[in-house]
């Protein structure tokens, strides 16, 4: 019995169909997922891709086939590009500031012991608040003749400034309201890394010399968060990207184009002008850079982070 | 090389006494172990040598100068962790240098960017990288120096943990369980080199560990710490053959000590079992004494004069090998004995068969009421000096 059951012969036929059932049962076990990632992802994403080569309307019966004549025009559009100049500059702003920002709450709020709850809700709370209401506040705060951020400027002496209606310093003040927005979160996410560094390695750095701050953080905090710092990161970096909503309610673009961003552009595109087509080319395009983006710097850190 | 006093040092987390006024004195070059049991104060003492640690109570001198006010690293001591405490992103060269590195540059040496404007860095690099080739041969690391710690065996870890302590070459070395996240078969391996690591260096070595026999192998002198004090300092000997108290003797040795209750008769002759001994204690009729008796001080009685003898039940024979240890149970005692025998000797004991043992009165190890040794009369001083250093007594 046994000595037929592992003969050559009888067991071929055997191995090869279990190993056709396996194969099944694999394939079976991942369907739903893979039908869930298709309705959700795969299937936007093509109806999308269809919409971009075509001139249709939000609410038209047809539509006709124009190949790549979106993505043409958008590249050649003065609006769109400087609606991509004026977002890549966000991103430049954002990204240091709330990357940086967070980690240096983050490192002065873990050595806290009995006030850190305090701090963490504190800085979160920016987090949990709406943007939109807190729009309000902030245009309150900033406003040319009633802010109180103005009044302070004009009690140290200087000129008022119109941070929201001047040209050039409206990007900068939405850059620093998003920065405000996203260091409660990064601060959590860098607590967290903080908290999973060993403390004995601290103390093996104090007896091998490294009694000063700046040499602690070099030695042991900085390379131990590589992994949280490069995830904050690239969120950071998409966040910042999707930058819309100050845009939406403070600004509208202006002054002078000054506030236009992508996502801002497409919204106007796809639900004020309805050029769905044409928003569906944007998005596209949209979605590329933060592909591009993340990708490189994931792969430039990649190497120099410790795991 | 230095020598390390601590004077009444005290040291309470919150409302919990940890530490109460211990006092010790380590000699120069000396390898002293410090040994108790599981939350006695032992890693808190050395933390408090290493300057991790502040004291609310006494000082700390190392080579005669008082050391509180200074920061780990001025203390010129080393310390191994339990954990080792490798850096995980450096490489073995890398952590091993890193004690160089922070005393032989200065900051802004070591910045980045910054650092690539110093003309010496070169030079002073290559001395560290000399040196920390050097430290390598002598443990055997150099075909790791490379690799991460993550990459290395629980043993090559330890290795590297102490050579980032010896490329300093500090004047003390403090080690808080070094080898206890080893097998048991490289700690054995590891005791010996470090004992031979300390003769070589000729530096203090300070010692932590809650495994006796890590104490009596290694140490020049072991100091036994229970409750935050220390209970004796001596050399492992004396521990072991004039051990100052029941906790004492109890820690020290394995098979643990046999505790034997005694009864005080008449002029302080004790009497077991009841039968009269011939050992007097200074102590008052009627009391009650432990006797304490090695397993090794027990064998099988014949009858021989001058011998204390009672019976036994054996239960088990435990398989050493080159020994056995027998067990016995005893007719009204929940607490059996051990002994150590030859496998001849253990050959002729059937399982629960009732037998005679027996040990020589003067082997016995008398402890009171309160659990301090007391000195048989006439023969007070055999064996060597002992120091019972009671702290906060
Ligand atoms: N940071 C701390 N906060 C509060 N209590 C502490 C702290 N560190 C140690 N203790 C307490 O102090 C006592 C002594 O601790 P210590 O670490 O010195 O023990 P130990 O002798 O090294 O024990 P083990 O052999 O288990 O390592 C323990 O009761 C412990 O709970
Ligand atoms: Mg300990």
């Amino acid at each position: 019995m046994t000595l037929a059951l592992t003969s050559p012969a009888a067991f071929a036929p055997t191995a090869r169909r279990r190993f056709r059932i396996e194969r099944f049962t694999g394939l079976g076990f991942a369907l739903p997922a893979f039908i869930l990632l298709l309705l959700t992802i795969l299937g936007p994403l093509a109806v999308l891709l269809l919409l971009s080569v075509t001139n249709y309307e939000f609410g038209g019966v047809d539509m006709d086939w124009v190949g790549l004549a979106n993505f043409q025009k958008a590249l050649a559009d003065p609006i769109i590009r400087r609606s991509l100049v004026n977002t890549l500059l966000y991103v430049a702003i954002v990204v240091p500031g709330g990357v940086f920002g967070a980690l240096l709450i983050a490192v002065m709020v873990h050595r806290r012991s009995r006030t850190r709850s305090f701090y963490e809700v504190i800085y979160f709370l920016p987090v949990t608040s709406t943007l939109i209401a807190m729009a309000t506040v902030w245009q309150f705060l900033l406003h040319p003749s009633l802010g109180p951020v103005n009044g302070l400027l004009k009690w140290l002496g200087f000129a008022p400034i119109a941070f929201l209606s001047e040209p050039s310093t409206a990007l900068a003040t939405l850059a620093v309201i998003g920065i405000w927005q996203l260091l409660g979160f990064n601060m959590i996410l860098f607590l967290a890394g903080l908290t999973a560094i060993p403390r004995d390695l601290y103390e093996a750095a104090d007896i091998d010399g490294c009694s000063s701050g700046i040499d602690r953080f070099l030695t042991i905090t900085w390379p131990l968060l590589g992994p949280t710092t490069m995830f904050v990161l690239v969120t950071t970096m998409i966040t910042a990207f999707k930058i819309f909503d100050t845009v939406a309610v403070m600004t509208r673009g202006g002054p002078v184009g000054s506030t236009e961003v992508l996502l801002y552009n497409i919204y106007l595109e796809g639900f004020q002008y309805f050029h769905t087509g044409y928003a569906a080319a944007l998005t596209f395009i949209f979605l590329a850079f933060i592909l591009v983006f993340s990708a490189a710097q994931t792969f430039a850190l990649d190497k120099k982070v410790h795991y | 090389m230095a020598t390390v006093a601590l004077s009444s040092i005290a040291k309470s987390f919150g409302s919990t006494k940890v530490l109460g006024g211990v006092d010790l004195e380590i000699a120069e070059g000396e390898f002293l172990t410090l040994v108790g049991p599981s939350g006695c104060g032992k890693s808190t003492l050395i933390r408090i040598i290493a300057g991790l640690e502040h004291q609310d109570g006494g000082s700390v001198a190392i080579g005669g100068n008082r050391v509180d006010h200074l920061r780990p690293h001025e203390r010129r001591v080393a310390m191994v962790f339990q954990s080792y405490a490798l850096y995980p992103h450096m490489s073995v060269r890398a952590n091993m240098a890193l004690p160089l590195t922070m005393s032989r540059l200065k900051l802004w040496q070591r910045l980045p960017l910054l650092k690539l404007l110093s003309g010496q860095r070169r030079e002073v690099m290559r001395g560290i990288g000399a040196d920390v080739d050097a430290v390598a041969a002598q443990l055997q690391l150099d075909h790791l120096l490379d690799r991460k710690p993550s990459q290395l065996s629980g043993g090559q870890r330890q290795r590297v943990a102490l050579g980032r302590a010896m490329v300093r070459s500090p004047d003390v070395f403090l080690m808080d369980e070094p080898l206890s996240n080893l097998d048991a078969k490289l700690r054995v391996h590891m005791r010996t080199e470090l004992a031979e690591l300390h003769k070589r260096l000729g530096a203090t070595f300070v010692y932590v560990t809650h495994d006796q026999v890590e104490a009596m192998t290694m140490s020049d002198r072991v100091a036994m710490m229970d409750s935050g004090a220390i209970l004796q300092l001596g050399t492992p000997s004396q521990l072991y053959e004039k051990p100052a108290s029941l906790k004492v003797a109890q820690f020290i040795g394995s098979p643990a000590i046999n505790l034997l209750p005694a009864t005080v008769a008449a002029g302080g002759r004790l009497e077991f079992f009841g039968r009269p001994m011939a050992l007097a204690v200074p102590a008052a009729q009627g009391q009650t004494v432990t006797l304490g008796i090695r397993s090794e001080a027990l064998s099988l009685a014949h009858g021989e004069t001058g011998r204390a003898s009672f019976s036994a039940r054996l239960r088990r024979k435990e398989n050493l090998g080159s020994e056995y240890i027998l067990h016995f149970d005893l007719a009204g005692h929940t607490q059996g004995v051990t002994m150590r025998a030859t496998p001849a000797t253990a050959a002729g004991v059937n399982e629960s068969a009732e037998v005679m043992l027996g040990f020589d009165e003067t082997a016995a190890h008398v402890f009171g009421a309160d659990g301090d040794r007391i000195e048989p009369r006439g023969q007070a001083g055999a064996i060597g000096s002992v120091v019972p250093l009671r702290a906060g007594a």
